[in-house]
């Protein structure tokens, strides 16, 4: 099992919480007309096989979005942080 | 190569089985081929053998980082299957099912294909009214498909929850008759050998670690066992194919995520059909040895692992128990994972891409085992002709951007929640 150590509740198991993906996309600006930017939004991931930022929400505990480092080849947790003060 | 027959089996027999030859050679790279394909998983060796068997182009390598089998393809559950109902995936996967009925005869080799049927349960009368139109569709191009009421069902899997305490009660299901497993092993050896037999040197424990470009074009790859020219590389690495897509170059909808599978101890028959729980994610099979192999939801995460969470474990033997209650005393033999290629619609990519001499074959999902054959001949055309077999047209990597994704689930983009 994974084991985050969520900001506010301390060490829970990964169960209690929801996968939200890749946090390093970038959601283009709202009147952004480029049907390329929404493309790359929408369908393009970097998947890398290494450090990964994604987003999880704790959503049987505080239910805030968290932004997590793992690498997804062994699952090494690096950092914890809450989604809205995190820098892509 | 000597074909494999009754008479070889007796003829071996007389002399202590001590004279089989090899079922492929231990090839060392040449310096150059006409086409790589990158990958000896069931989709890398049969577009080799099709390459050679139906296009005449011989000069071909077939690339492995690790051993042949060891992936994806003697990984899966190895259900085989051509119920689709978007049309694209409808034909593509019934032109599969044509070239399993006559897989062992074209390879001479036994792949134990087993047509035992395959039925998904529906759990509500709409459920039921949805695997009807399924059903229409299939039968309309062709392929075999019966819808079966509650009493039909209790006849042909009665070991399911019947009772009145049951979950999600049991209504209907869907079943579709050619439908079936073959032994995943025997399928990548015995392409493996008749890609052999056709002079594809199968390179095993040989890692791609880059690719030679010249302008927007490839001319190669470097590989662990040293550089390697090529006219024309096909990828076929799924579960891979963004690492290796992004030393090309490419930007792909694609996202790793793991599987796992589950195997029981040996029982006497049981489960004489593949079944699939329409209320959840679960689905059966068993062995010729007598295990049950089953397998459930991803984990839900991207992951390079090929190792599984014991969440999931929990999640697949509760959807199990309420599927078919006498399996909760049965114990668990053994639990692996797979890394699958996950695309935002849950259907494959088979293109020509962005860069000159480069094919990419991925984004298999949970479903390529099914698709061995016809991968293998329709990403053979591909790269032979240079433009997607007519069977792949709506596979191309262009459908994100245009808009026409093939969203048999209607699950929306999320890679993780197909």
């Amino acid at each position: 099992m994974l084991r985050f150590e969520c900001p506010c509740c301390g060490p829970r198991d990964h169960d209690e919480f929801r996968y939200g993906g890749d946090a390093s996309v970038r959601r283009p600006a709202h009147d952004d007309p480029d049907p390329e930017a929404w493309y790359a939004y929408v369908y393009i991931r970097k998947n890398p096989a290494g450090l990964h930022r994604e987003f999880w929400q704790h959503v049987t505990g505080c239910r805030q979005w968290l932004v997590v480092e793992r690498d997804t080849r062994n699952h090494v947790i690096s950092s914890v942080a809450f989604a809205r003060t995190s820098q892509a | 190569m000597a074909p494999y027959s009754a008479f070889s089996i007796f003829r071996n027999a007389l002399s202590g089985q001590k004279n089989w030859q090899r079922a492929w050679r231990a090839a060392e790279p040449k310096p150059s081929y006409d086409v790589i394909v990158v990958g000896g998983g069931g989709h890398g060796l049969a577009t080799a053998f099709y390459l050679a068997e139906n296009h005449g182009v011989r000069n071909v390598a077939v690339l492995e980082k690790g051993y042949i089998g060891g992936g994806n393809v003697g990984r899966n559950t190895t259900v085989i299957r051509s119920n689709y109902l978007l049309d694209g995936n409808t034909q593509f996967y019934e032109f599969s099912m044509k070239l399993w009925e006559g897989m062992s005869r074209a390879l001479n080799f036994n792949v134990m294909f087993s047509q035992r049927g395959q039925l998904v349960t529906a759990h509500s009368a709409d459920q039921l009214d949805g695997f009807s139109h399924r059903a229409n569709i299939m039968r309309l191009n062709g392929i075999d498909a019966d819808i079966l009421d509650r009493d039909d069902v209790r006849r042909l899997v009665p070991y399911l929850d019947f009772s009145d305490t049951a979950r999600f009660p049991i209504h209907g299901a869907i079943f579709q008759g050619r439908a079936g497993t073959a032994r995943h092993d025997a399928v990548a050896w015995g392409y493996a050998r008749a890609a052999d037999g056709h002079g594809v040197d199968i390179i095993q424990n040989c890692e791609v670690t880059d690719f030679i470009r010249d302008g927007n074009g490839i001319v190669g790859v470097e590989t662990t066992k040293g550089r390697i020219g090529a006219g024309k590389v096909g990828l076929a690495v799924a579960g891979h194919t963004s690492t290796l897509g992004a030393k090309a170059g490419l930007e792909l909808p694609i996202e790793s995520h793991v599987l796992q599978a589950f195997v029981t101890e040996p029982l006497k028959p049981l489960v004489d059909h593949v079944v699939a729980y329409g209320a959840d994610h679960f689905y059966v099979s068993q062995s010729d040895k007598g295990g049950l192999v089953f397998g459930g939801n991803l984990d839900g995460y991207n992951s390079y692992a090929q190792r599984g969470n014991l969440g999931v474990v929990r999640e697949v033997a509760e959807a199990a128990i309420a599927l078919m209650p006498c399996i909760s005393r049965i114990r668990l033999l053994r639990h692996w994972g797979g890394v699958m290629d996950m695309t935002p619609d849950a259907s494959p990519i088979i293109c020509p891409t962005s860069i000159d001499g480069l094919y990419l074959n991925g984004g298999w999902c949970y479903g390529g085992f099914k698709a061995t054959p016809a991968s293998g001949w329709c990403f053979a055309h591909t790269i032979a002709t240079g433009k997607p077999h007519p069977l792949v047209a709506a596979y191309g990597l262009d459908r994100f951007r245009t808009g026409r994704t093939l969203d048999e689930a209607g699950a929306g983009p999320s890679a993780w929640l197909q």
